[in-house]
């Protein structure tokens, strides 16, 4: 009997888990192999993960708005013949993978360590098989970091550090006395860790996340709705959270005539249309922001500790607003794309977030950020780095506006630009220096 | 009633068990006409006379020896070092022969070794020691720290009344900073038994001598920030109070052992190791030694000021270790 284990894929090095948000097969259901089967979401992308093997839904082993670390096997492909597998709800599978060795010698219980600091990428893969054995909740809690004593209460009440993870409110996260008191006193026991899985013994990406304070210093008492963070929204609030207190924040503003740009957009339109692709002024300000990049490196930078780390690529991230949250797709090597190619990379990552089609490769390593705050009629915004870059530009909207040439008032279609930048490692006169060189290029834009 | 300072409670210590006791006697420098450097025995020489109030020639070698000497004879001498950074001279009397006695030939040594210590009064690196950790190290003593009036008098009667060799550091800064009512009626405190300052929930702070009050300070002020300190005084070193310490991190599970000797080889040390022997699985933090730096104790006010733990030192490492 041909039978094949789903599992909850590793949508990227950093991710340790992800959300099932919607089955689209039902037990029972035939399923083609790489059909879509489910959608999940991690705190980097939203996807749809394709079958691996052809066959009928025997078992979903993982409910709908269910967070499982990866590796758990969610769901059972089989012949049709069988009869339903014995449920162990999130029982996992020992990673096929790993991209770091354990060494040999480690005792098996060892909690691996997690490293501090910017680079959580590197941490290794976690051992599932250790950390989700729910049988035996042994509580050292696989590398959450905790105490003596927190590891000694958490014994005594048959508690799994793990399903503290990401809760904990000390120096980086550590879960504290306090911490695993009042876990223990909303009910946190054992039982209370089976229906809520344990999440990863390693916290999600981003550099130092701020460890969630669990209330707010003043609270609102009336009538509320109580809706609990999507991954997604989740991820931007912290990530949000950091960049604010990371960088040194200052924007600067530029008017932008866009005459030039909307007469080329106008011209080339048609000949971009053959080629299938539909031309907005995105491309135009990708790259204008590529070119000024190139000659404004430090804009192009990252801030580590005591050194400026130079990015030799130009890749720009462009945010899509989605009904569901908001996400910066990055065109790789934006420097080295024609305006069709620039176009058409907008296009297909525009698409793709929209269609939950990206993958986390679609995400990551960007260079400079454009966001659009103008398409609502937004005069312009004040946008927050996409951390760890030192700069992110926000377009306005375009619109007519009455402006001075030679002492003549003209009628042009103008733009709002900002820049925000790092003001660690920029100064305002390179800020501006910056802008002024893509306000160059645009207004200046050959037709 | 009127208060009594830490210095005038020992003197009254001294003074009350010499009135109950004959074998008792004082011997040191200046002990007698001058009534000693600090005036603990002030009033003394006309009360008791000079065969009960003995001025020394300067050998606190010669001192001590003369005091074991009369102890196996019977007698309960009280030798006074004029600074306790002088009781080096007479180690090898206080560590090879009145600590070894009982073990050796069966004979207590009932001799008490009493001097100021400790800084915080620009007296440089000469009088300012804090020495007790030669002592503490050698079995066969006894050693006491107090930081109260009160204690400073039941600690003094105490070790007098003791049957073995007993070393008393009075904390010179405090002689005539603190002051409290004392009973009337006679007391002791027993050698060996920790007090406990003030009750707190979140850290224990372990400390004695003039570091309790810095305790107290910090505590007061980290209070205001909604940190709860409770604060250990072990009034004696030797033996300490094991059971009250490791109650007290039990409590808090958190603890920061503090004291004005220097870092290496100190009080600090030997407490963590029985706080993680005996209490590693209560512990929510790591432990938090606060200390004096590792050099001898500077003349330079400013110097002396940096290298005594301060409140700031105490509310830093608090604030870290509360958040931790």
């Amino acid at each position: 009997m041909a039978e094949t284990k789903v599992i909850m894929p590793q949508m990227g090095e950093s991710i340790f888990e992800g959300t099932i948000t919607k089955w689209l097969k039902k037990k029972g259901e035939r399923v083609e192999r790489d059909e879509p089967l489910f959608e999940i979401s991690t705190d980097k992308i939203d996807s749809e993960i394709p079958s691996p093997a052809a066959g009928v839904v025997q078992d979903i082993l993982v409910e709908e708005g269910q967070t499982v670390q990866i590796n758990t096997v969610v769901a059972v492909i089989g012949d049709g013949s069988a009869k339903p597998a014995e449920a162990e709800p999130t029982k996992p599978e020992a990673p096929k993978e790993k991209t770091q060795e354990k060494p040999a010698a480690a005792p098996p219980k060892q909690a691996p360590k997690i490293k501090d600091g910017p680079t959580p990428d590197a941490g290794p893969v976690p051992d599932t098989e250790e950390t989700t054995e729910l049988s035996e909740p042994e509580g050292d809690g696989q590398g959450v970091r905790s105490s003596p004593l927190v590891r000694r209460i958490a014994k005594e009440h048959g508690v799994d550090l793990s399903a503290l993870a990401g809760r904990g409110t000390g120096i980086n996260g550590r879960i504290t006395k306090s911490d695993i008191l009042s876990y223990i006193e909303q009910g946190g026991t054992k039982e209370k860790a089976v229906s809520a899985p344990p999440s990863a013994p390693a916290r999600p990406a981003g550099p130092a996340p701020t460890p969630p304070r669990a209330e707010p210093a003043v609270k609102f008492t009336g009538d509320v709705a109580r809706v609990p963070l999507t991954a997604m929204r989740k991820a931007i609030a912290e990530h949000m959270a950091m960049s604010r207190k990371t960088s040194a924040h200052v924007t600067t503003f530029f008017e932008v005539d866009c005459s030039r740009i909307l007469k080329a957009k106008e011209q080339q339109a048609t000949e971009f249309e053959r080629s299938g692709v539909r031309l907005t002024v995105t491309p135009f300000f990708v790259q204008a922001a590529a070119n000024a990049l190139k000659r404004f490196p430090i804009v192009n930078s990252s801030l580590e500790g005591d050194t400026i780390v130079y990015k030799r690529a130009i890749s720009i991230g462009i945010a899509v607003n989605l009904e569901w949250g908001l996400i910066v797709p990055v065109i790789k090597n934006a420097d080295e794309k024609n305006l069709l190619g620039l176009a058409k990379a907008i296009n297909d990552i525009g698409d793709r977030a929209r269609n939950k089609k990206l993958t986390p490769e679609d995400v990551k390593d960007g260079t400079f950020t454009i966001t659009n705050p103008g398409q609502y009629g937004g005069l312009i915004g004040t946008p927050i780095i996409n951390q760890p870059q030192v700069a992110i530009m926000g377009m306005g909207g375009i619109k007519k506006r009455a402006v001075v040439i030679d002492d003549a008032i003209a009628i042009r279609p103008i733009i709002l630009l900002s820049l925000s930048f790092d003001h660690r490692v920029i100064d305002g006169a390179t800020a501006d220096q910056f802008m002024a060189d893509v306000q160059k290029q645009l207004e200046n834009w050959p037709t | 009633m009127s208060l009594t300072t830490y210095v005038e409670a020992i003197r009254q210590g001294i003074w009350e068990e010499m009135e109950k006791d004959e074998r008792v006697f004082v011997l040191g420098e200046d002990v007698g006409i001058y009534g000693g450097a600090f005036k603990v025995t002030a009033g003394m020489l006309e009360r008791f006379g000079e065969w009960r109030i003995i001025d020394t020639p300067i050998s606190e070698s010669g001192i001590v020896g003369a005091a074991i000497g009369a102890a196996l004879m019977g007698m309960r001498p009280v030798a006074e070092m004029q600074f306790a950074d002088f009781i080096s001279c007479a180690f090898d009397q206080i560590t090879n022969f009145a600590a070894k006695c009982r073990y050796r030939w069966g004979a207590g040594v009932p001799i008490v070794v009493r001097g100021p210590s400790g800084g915080g009064v620009h007296g440089g690196p000469f009088h300012s020691q804090n020495p007790e950790m030669y002592f503490v190290h050698t079995p066969g003593l006894k050693v006491v720290c107090p930081a109260t009036a009160y204690d400073a008098k039941g600690l003094i009667k105490a070790a007098i009344r003791d049957p073995d060799p007993v070393i008393y550091f009075e904390h010179k800064f405090l002689y005539r900073r603190v002051k409290e009512e004392l009973p009337a009626e006679d007391f002791v405190v027993p050698i060996g038994k920790a007090a406990i300052r003030r009750q707190g929930r979140d850290i224990t702070i372990v400390t004695y001598g003039a570091m309790v009050y810095t305790a107290l300070d910090a505590a007061k002020e980290l209070e205001k920030e909604g940190i709860d300190l409770e604060v250990l005084d072990l009034r004696s070193l030797l033996p300490f109070d094991k059971e009250a310490v490791l109650e007290s991190v039990k409590k808090t599970n958190k603890v920061i052992l503090l004291h004005e000797d220097t870092q290496i080889g100190g009080f600090a040390g030997e407490l963590a190791a029985v706080v993680s022997e005996e209490a590693f699985e209560y512990l929510d933090g790591p432990i938090r030694r606060i200390t004096a730096p590792n050099t001898p104790v500077p003349y330079s006010p400013p110097l002396e000021e940096f290298f005594l733990p301060k409140v700031s030192d105490v509310i830093r490492v608090a604030r870290e270790l509360y958040s931790y």
